[in-house]
């Protein structure tokens, strides 16, 4: 009875976390809120009776612990490769515990093996696994390690292939629904089989839909401690789960609207590959400009608005970012930040540089907000953003980002992008915004750029 | 400042009514099985089950209260995700993150349990393991990241 108090106030408390984060303000208190919730949940399942293999447990706590600290204190730009790699282990445990599940009442207590127990342990498993190699595999891109390939990998009948496999090993769980004892060597292939669906779902997927697909498995590893509280009968498991997987959802279908696609076409459409043959060849004018005009640009403005991207990410700008901000304000310029809800590589990715470059946050400015202000601001810094300031989806209905819903940089009286070069970007899209006659370019790695501007802005401030 | 996202209205609607079927659906096909799977296993359970396995459930588990926990749950978290601050979607995921390591539960209860193989003890082991560590990490950066969202009004150094 303790214990189910325990996890009753664990419950409330992570529905209160939650409730917090709904500003910055009070967003802390919601992590004291979490840690206590899962303090609660932890010392109530330790103090079940008997519990015991105390040596195994501390050991694994301890190694957690060893390996969880440093994991907290990666670089800000690592974040999405943090959060796909914790994904993976939240799939990886949800998993274990299953396949560890299924053996014990296989091998002890095969009636425990119920329709309805058999089928929530087979909904764990895959969900598990296929996480977990899933989130492998997107950690990897976007730490960008050798073998795995960056750009979307597709080939003929993928989409066939990848389904069949999945009917497969919905069709093995059936079987073991059925006679989950006598056909206990479907297990296993169930297993493998979610193994190597993770991988194949994740390899036609792209850099720029990294956002979507890491709030995808942000749901998944949510609804297999789901599935994994329906194993179990824990309902502190089902709540907490269902939270974890209502926020993937919810974020996931933010990052498909910001994007204009639905979520079939993220997980089947591999954007990529398809558009790379669009790219007109033709050859038109681009203005360059230089550090010392375009700071005298800025400098005469009124009102500058910089649109961040994954670029600025790359070349780890924030901090120039910030300080150009001040030489700017000093001058009483004032400056915003348009944030595009896809720029970066997962939900909100831009948000926390820019924060951690100390610029407040009531300079951030969302995509709907900032659009209509558009026509009056003199200066539009994009650096580092592509597609998500591509005029051409707004009006080029064969262009396939149309539809989009882009920050209008194109309407601020100047345009100054900071690019490394005018390759296009990762959709492989020309963007139209860089031959317009009011817009220039600014090349380089952004950290360089900015810095340059920021000298060249610094001197007349004294 | 903040402002709160809506999921335009039909479009949340849409979700909410596809969620609310899918709910439905599932609770009368899960009835449906577990009146027809449970019925015959309850008699053998007192022979094999329950010996030597306090944490077991018994094999009668209400199913139906599961799944309602489980919709309500889900609404209250659309509820509540939905007013989260786009600002600090980031965070929010670290910290759902580490909110799902509430498999730690499943793993302390698998580890646990000294009846079982060395193999078993193993696969809890580790899994206990990486739900210790994102909770560990997934709490810690969390509060990083929610540190650097500086008040606007606060004085500058």
């Amino acid at each position: 009875m303790l214990i189910q108090l325990a996890y009753l106030l664990a419950t409330g408390l992570f529905v209160f976390s939650l409730h917090w984060m709904k500003d910055p303000k009070t967003a802390r208190r919601g992590i004291l809120a979490g840690v206590a919730a899962m303090t609660a949940a932890i010392l109530g399942t330790l103090a079940t009776p008997d519990i015991g293999n105390w040596a195994w447990i501390a050991g694994a706590i301890a190694l957690g612990f060893a390996v969880g600290i440093p994991l907290s204190r990666v670089a800000l730009t690592a974040v999405p490769q943090r959060t796909a790699l914790s994904h993976a282990f939240g799939g990886l445990a949800a998993g274990l515990v299953g396949t560890a599940k299924y053996y014990v009442w296989l091998y002890e207590a095969p009636a425990n093996l119920t329709a309805f127990r058999t089928a929530a342990i087979i909904i764990e498993v895959i969900l598990g696994f296929l996480t977990f190699t899933g989130s492998l595999m997107a950690a990897g891109k976007l730490q960008e390690i050798r073998w795995i390939p960056q750009r979307p990998v597709t080939y003929r009948f993928q989409n066939f292939s990848n389904l069949a496999l999945f009917a497969i090993a919905l069709l093995c769980g059936v079987a073991l629904i059925v006679k989950p004892v006598q056909l206990s060597f479907l297990f296993p292939v169930i297993l493998v089989l979610a193994l190597a669906f993770g991988v194949l779902l994740i390899i036609p997927i792209g850099g720029a839909d990294m956002p979507t697909v890491i709030s995808l498995l942000n749901s998944y590893a949510g609804l297999s401690a789901v599935a994994m509280g329906f194993v179990l009968d824990n309902k502190l498991l089902i709540t907490a789960g269902a939270l974890d997987g209502s926020s993937g959802l919810i974020l996931s279908i933010i990052m498909c609207r910001a994007m204009n696609r639905s979520f079939t076409n993220v997980l089947f459409g591999a954007f990529g590959q398809v558009q790379s043959a669009a790219a007109t060849g033709e050859k038109r004018n681009v203005l360059s400009e230089t550090p010392e005009g375009a700071a005298q640009v800025l400098e005469m403005a009124r009102e500058v608005v910089i649109v961040p991207g994954y670029g600025m990410a790359v070349a780890q700008a924030q901090h120039r970012v910030k300080e150009l901000y001040e030489q700017l304000n000093k001058r009483g310029v004032n400056v915003r930040f348009a944030i595009h809800p896809v720029a970066g590589r997962m939900p909100g990715h831009m948000n926390v540089l820019l924060a951690e470059a100390e610029i407040p946050y009531d300079r951030l400015i969302e995509l709907d907000d900032i659009n209509p202000e558009m026509p009056q601001v003199d200066v539009a810094l994009v650096i580092g953003a592509n597609d998500v300031v591509n005029p051409a989806a707004r009006h080029d209905k064969s262009s396939p980002i149309f539809g989009m819903p882009i920050i209008d940089a194109d309407k601020a009286r100047v345009c100054l992008t900071v690019k490394r070069s005018m390759n296009p970007g990762f959709a492989g899209i020309e963007n139209e915004l860089y031959y317009s006659e009011h817009s220039y370019m600014l090349f380089g790695d952004a950290k360089a750029v900015i810095g340059d501007l920021v000298k060249q802005l610094a001197p007349h401030s004294v | 400042m903040v402002k709160r996202f809506r999921i335009g209205s039909r479009a949340g609607m849409r979700v909410g009514i596809t969620l609310l079927s899918a709910f439905v659906q599932s609770a009368a096909v899960f009835s449906a099985v577990a009146a027809g799977a449970d019925a015959p296993s309850a008699e053998s359970t007192d022979g094999l089950g329950a010996a030597g396995h306090g944490v077991e459930a018994a094999a009668g588990t209400d199913f139906s209260s599961l799944l309602f926990v489980l919709m309500l749950s889900t609404f209250i978290g659309l509820g509540v995700i939905t007013r989260v601050s786009r600002l600090l979607h980031t965070p929010l995921m670290s910290l759902t993150n580490a909110i799902s390591a509430i498999a730690v539960v499943g793993a302390i209860v698998v580890v646990g349990t000294e009846s079982h193989h060395w193999l078993i003890t193993l696969l809890g082991a580790v899994a206990l393991f990486a739900s210790i560590t994102n909770i560990v990490s997934g709490f810690l950066i969390t509060d990083r990241m929610l540190k650097m969202f500086k008040q606007p009004e606060s004085p500058k150094p």
